[in-house]
C-alpha cells in the first residue's frame, strides 16, 4: 500500500498561499486512499502553474505543451489502457489553447481524468484574462474589461454528454479529495473543474469570495438527471454549486476498439508476417 | 514494347476505376507498369486523367506521347489529341460525347449501349472500356477476366458475371472494329506487384512494427492513412482520426511515450500545425515518424498536385535546436526501406524522422518483381520486462556516452518515466540552471548527431561512374531523371546523383568529388528556388550553377525533362 511519503515530489515553485498546494495535498491523499502506487498512473500536463503539478508529486509524467495535454493523454491511454491516465491543466491551457481537444476528448469518452486548476486568470504570464474570467474584468491586456462571455466548462461538457462532470473548490480539501476519488473510480472521461484562487493576480475571485458562495450539492441530488445538471451548471454568482454535477454511463472509447479488446497495445507482440500483406499488391 | 494509355474524363466518371483495373491487368500479365494521376480538387466534374505506361522493360516515369486515349469527356480529346503517337488511337463513345469524329485513328465504341445489353447496367460502361483497351492492344483477355474476378470478388457472382460479360463485349467490339490498331504486346511473364508511394510508406510502416497511427485527412497523404486503417485489424494497430493535426502529432507522441512505434502523416498545411509537436518530440526525446506528402503551397496551394517545396520547411520545422532526420524516397521500393529506416533511427536515437514524399510519388503506381523483406530491420530499442524491473535507479534522461538514454515503458516497472517540454534534469524534472542546460543540449544534439550521420547512406550514382555531366535530384524525381540518363548516355558521359537520405548529410562525403570533377552539374527540382541546392551549399559549400525547376504542380515526363537537360548542355 502506498503511503503519503511515497508522493513527496520536488519542492513546488508556486506562490505562497496558492490554491495549487491544496489541490496537491488533496490529490496525494486521494492516491493513498485509493491505494494507487506512483508507477500505476501517469499524469500528463501542459504549461502554466498547473502544468508543473506532476513534478511536485510522484508519478510517470509527461509535461508537454500548452493546451496539448489531452491528445497526449489520449495517445497514452490507447497504447496502455491498464495504466491510469490523468491530465492536469489550467483554465487557459485547457479551455483556451486546448478547447478543441477538450471537446473531442469528451466526445470520445476516453478514460482520462482531467483536473483543471481554474483560477480564472493567466497566472504564469502575469495576469491576463482567461476564458473563465468574468465579463467586465479589467486587466493589462483587457483595459476596457473583458467583452467575451465567461466560458462555462460544465455546461459545455454536459451538452456534449460528458460522462463525468464535477466542480470542486481548492479551499475545501476534504470535499475536493472525495471528488478526485470519485472521478478516478469513474469509467470514462471525467472533467473536474477546480476553483483555485490565484493569490497574485486574481483580486476578485479570492478564497474569501468563493467561501461566501460555494455550496455542496444536496445529499439527494441526482447527477444522472441531465436537465437538472444543466441548471446546476448554469448557477454562477451569489451561489456556486460544487460536487458531481453530471454522470452518465457510456462506453469508453478504448472499449470499442477491437484491436485492444483482449490486450493493450503495449502488451501485444509486433506481427511481422507481412508476406500476406505484400500479396495484396499482386 | 512501350505503350502509354491515358484515361481522361471528369471526376466521378470512374477514371480511377478504369485506370486501376487496367494497370492491375498489365502487372498481372507481367509487364512493367508505371502510372501517374492528374486530378483537380473537386469531387465531381473538371478534367482529370490517369496515365499508364506499360513496357517489357522496367519503366519509372511517364512519357509525353500517348498510344491510346480513353476519352470519357470532350476535353480528353481537345487537350490530349496532340499527344497521340503516330500509331495512337482515341477510344470514345459518340453517343455519350454527343460528337462524332470521322478520323481513322478514332474508335467509336458504344460503351453505354454495350454495358446495358451485356452487363445489364450502364454502370458497366467502364468495364466495357477496359475490355476495349485490352482488345485494341490485342492482348489475350484471360488475365483481364482473372483480374476482374479478383477485383469484384467481394461483390458476389452476379456482379462478377456482369463485369466479365461487359469486358468481353468491349474486347470483341474493339477486336472487330479497330482495323487500324497495330499494337504488338509481349507475351505474359510472371505477375508483378503494383504499389503506390503511399501504399509503400504504409507497408513499410507496418513491416516496421507500427502500432499507432493518428492523422487528420489531407491530400495527398490520406492514402497512407487509408492503407494503415485497412490493415489495422490484421496487424494490431490503433488508428485514430484526430480532431486536427496538432492533436494527431501529440497523440502519436503520447503513444510513443507509452511504449509503441507511432506515426502520423500529413501534407504541408497540416505539417505547419504539427511543428510545435516536433519540438516537443525533440525536447522530450520521444521517437516519432512523420510522413509529409508535399503538394504545392503556400497555404492551400494546388491541393491535388505535386511539388517538392517543403524540404527546407521540414529541415527547419520546430523551434530550437535538436536533431532530426529527413528522408525522401524516390520510388515505392525506396519508400518501403526508408520508412523502415525512419522507424529504426527514430527509436534508436529517440528523434523525429520525416519521410518527405509528394503527390506525384504518393499516387503513382510502380511494378516490382517483389521486395527483399530480409532487408527490413527491427530492433526494439525500448527496455522492457523483468530485467529492468530490478534496476536500482532509473532516470529517463540520464547522461550517456552516446547521448541516448535508456527508454523504459511507463507502467512496465516501478521506475518512473518522467519527461518535460521544459528543459529538465536527468530524471526529467524541470530545471533552470545553465549548467544542466548545456549538458542536455550536448547530450541531445552534439552527442547524437555524429552517430546519426554515420547511419546515413551516400546518394545513389546512376549511369557513368566518372561523369562529365551530373544531374542532381532528390525524392520523387528519381524515376524521371533515371530515364533521362538512360536516353542521354549514348551521347554523353552522364550520370544521376539521387539523394533520398537528405538530412543529415552522411559522414562519408566521398561523392562530393563526383560533383567537383564534373564539367556540368544540373540541379533538377520540382520547386521554384532549388531548395536542395541550397541545403547542399549550406552543408558542403558546393554551389550549383545550372538549375531546372518546375513549379506548375505537374511532374515532368521523361521527354520534357530530356529537352530541358539538352538545353542546359547546349549552353555548355
Amino acid at each position: 500500500m502506498p503511503a503519503l511519503e511515497d508522493y513527496k515530489g520536488r519542492k513546488p515553485a508556486w506562490c505562497p498561499g496558492c490554491g495549487n498546494f491544496m489541490i496537491l495535498k488533496a490529490f496525494n491523499e486521494a492516491m493513498v486512499e485509493l491505494g494507487l502506487n506512483p508507477h500505476e498512473f501517469v499524469i500528463v500536463s501542459g504549461i502554466g502553474q498547473a502544468g508543473k503539478f506532476p513534478h511536485y508529486t510522484r508519478c510517470h509524467t509527461f509535461n508537454g505543451l500548452h493546451g496539448r495535454t489531452l491528445p497526449v493523454a489520449t495517445g497514452i491511454k490507447l497504447v496502455n489502457h491498464r495504466l491510469k491516465v490523468f491530465a492536469v491543466a489550467g483554465d487557459g491551457d485547457c479551455y483556451g489553447e486546448g478547447g478543441n481537444h477538450l471537446i473531442h476528448a469528451i466526445r470520445r469518452n476516453i478514460d482520462v481524468k482531467l483536473f483543471v486548476h481554474d483560477n480564472q486568470i493567466y497566472g504564469l504570464t502575469k495576469g491576463q484574462a482567461s476564458p473563465t474570467t468574468m465579463k467586465g474584468v479589467v486587466t493589462k491586456t483587457q483595459p476596457f474589461g473583458v467583452f467575451s462571455e465567461q466560458f462555462n466548462p460544465l455546461a459545455m461538457a454536459i451538452a456534449l454528454n460528458c460522462s463525468f462532470v464535477a466542480r470542486a473548490f481548492a479551499g475545501d480539501i476534504e470535499h475536493l479529495k472525495s471528488v478526485i476519488k470519485e472521478a478516478v473510480n469513474h469509467k470514462g472521461f471525467a472533467l473536474v473543474d477546480i476553483l483555485q484562487p490565484c493569490v497574485s493576480f486574481n483580486k476578485i475571485n479570492t478564497f474569501e469570495w468563493y467561501r461566501q458562495r460555494v455550496y455542496k450539492l444536496e445529499k439527494d441530488y441526482d447527477p444522472s438527471d441531465r436537465t437538472r445538471a444543466f441548471e446546476k451548471a448554469l448557477e454562477w454568482g451569489e451561489r456556486i454549486p460544487i460536487g458531481v454535477i453530471y454522470k452518465a454511463e457510456r462506453l469508453t472509447f478504448e472499449e470499442q476498439i477491437p484491436v485492444i479488446r483482449e490486450k493493450s497495445l503495449v502488451e501485444q507482440n509486433v506481427q511481422f508476417n507481412v508476406k500476406k500483406l505484400i500479396e495484396k499488391f499482386l | 514494347m512501350d505503350y502509354t494509355i491515358k484515361i481522361g474524363g471528369e471526376a466521378g466518371q470512374g477514371i480511377q476505376t478504369v485506370g486501376d483495373i487496367l494497370s492491375h491487368i498489365f502487372a498481372r500479365a507481367g509487364y512493367h507498369v508505371f502510372t501517374h494521376q492528374d486530378y483537380e480538387s473537386r469531387i465531381r466534374g473538371g478534367h482529370n486523367f490517369y496515365q499508364i505506361r506499360i513496357s517489357d522493360k522496367p519503366v519509372t516515369a511517364s512519357r509525353s506521347k500517348v498510344d491510346i486515349i480513353v476519352a470519357l469527356d470532350k476535353e480528353s480529346i481537345t487537350e490530349h489529341e496532340k499527344e497521340l503517337s503516330p500509331q495512337g488511337h482515341v477510344l470514345y463513345d459518340s453517343t455519350f460525347l454527343k460528337e462524332k469524329y470521322d478520323k481513322p485513328h478514332f474508335l467509336d465504341v458504344p460503351l453505354f449501349e454495350l454495358a446495358q445489353t451485356h452487363g445489364g447496367s450502364k454502370i458497366m460502361a467502364n468495364t466495357v472500356a477496359v475490355g476495349a483497351v485490352i482488345g485494341m492492344l490485342g492482348m489475350n483477355p484471360e488475365i483481364m477476366y482473372e483480374t476482374l474476378r479478383k477485383t469484384f470478388k467481394k461483390k458476389g457472382e452476379e456482379v462478377i458475371d456482369a463485369n466479365l460479360k461487359s469486358s468481353k463485349a468491349g474486347y470483341e467490339y474493339a477486336r472487330k472494329q479497330c482495323l487500324t490498331c497495330s499494337f504488338m504486346v509481349s507475351g505474359f511473364a510472371s505477375p508483378k506487384l503494383l504499389i503506390t508511394g503511399n501504399e509503400a510508406i504504409g507497408f513499410g510502416a507496418i513491416a516496421s512494427g507500427l502500432k499507432f497511427y493518428s492523422a487528420y485527412p489531407m491530400t495527398p497523404s490520406t492514402g497512407i492513412f487509408n492503407f494503415v486503417a485497412e490493415n489495422a485489424r490484421d496487424f494490431g494497430i490503433v488508428v485514430e482520426q484526430a480532431e486536427d493535426e496538432i492533436a494527431a502529432v501529440n497523440m502519436a507522441i503520447g503513444a510513443s511515450f507509452a511504449g509503441v512505434r507511432a506515426m502520423t502523416g500529413t501534407s504541408g498545411g497540416g505539417f505547419a500545425l504539427m511543428v510545435e509537436g516536433i519540438s516537443l518530440a525533440g525536447m522530450t526525446e520521444t521517437p516519432l515518424v512523420i510522413a509529409l506528402a508535399q503538394r504545392p503551397g503556400p497555404a492551400t496551394g494546388l491541393p491535388t498536385r505535386t511539388e517538392q517545396a517543403d524540404l527546407l520547411f521540414a529541415l527547419y520545422a520546430g523551434h530550437g535546436e535538436f536533431p532530426k532526420v529527413i528522408f525522401a524516397p524516390g520510388s515505392p521500393e525506396q519508400a518501403v526501406y526508408l520508412t523502415n529506416k525512419a522507424f529504426d533511427l527514430a527509436e534508436k536515437y529517440q528523434i523525429t524522422a520525416i519521410i518527405l514524399t509528394d503527390q506525384y510519388l504518393a499516387d503513382s503506381q510502380w511494378s516490382y518483381e517483389g521486395f527483399d523483406l530480409s532487408k527490413l530491420k527491427y530492433n526494439d530499442y525500448r527496455l522492457r520486462g523483468d530485467k529492468f524491473r530490478r534496476l536500482n535507479y532509473y532516470a529517463r534522461h540520464s547522461f550517456t556516452e552516446t547521448g541516448v538514454s535508456p527508454l523504459l515503458v511507463p507502467g512496465d516497472s516501478v521506475h518512473l518515466v518522467v519527461t518535460d517540454s521544459d528543459e529538465h534534469d536527468e530524471e526529467g524534472h524541470i530545471i533552470e540552471d545553465a549548467e544542466t542546460r548545456i549538458k542536455m543540449v550536448e547530450k541531445r544534439l552534439f552527442r547524437k548527431m555524429p552517430l546519426i550521420k554515420r547511419e546515413i547512406e551516400p546518394p545513389i550514382l546512376y549511369g557513368e561512374s566518372s561523369p562529365q555531366i551530373v544531374l542532381l535530384c532528390w525524392g520523387s524525381m528519381y524515376g524521371i531523371v533515371k530515364e533521362v540518363v538512360d536516353k542521354l548516355s549514348e551521347k554523353y558521359k552522364i550520370a544521376m546523383l539521387h539523394f533520398s537520405e537528405l538530412y543529415p548529410m552522411p559522414e562519408d562525403m566521398g561523392w562530393l568529388e563526383i560533383l567537383k570533377n564534373a564539367k556540368l552539374c544540373i540541379n533538377i527540382e520540382q520547386n521554384a528556388t532549388g531548395q536542395f541546392a541550397r541545403l547542399l551549399k549550406m552543408e558542403t559549400g558546393f554551389s550549383i550553377e545550372k538549375h531546372i525547376n518546375r513549379f506548375d504542380g505537374r511532374a515532368f515526363t521523361v521527354d520534357e525533362l530530356k529537352e530541358k537537360v539538352y538545353a542546359c548542355i547546349g549552353r555548355l
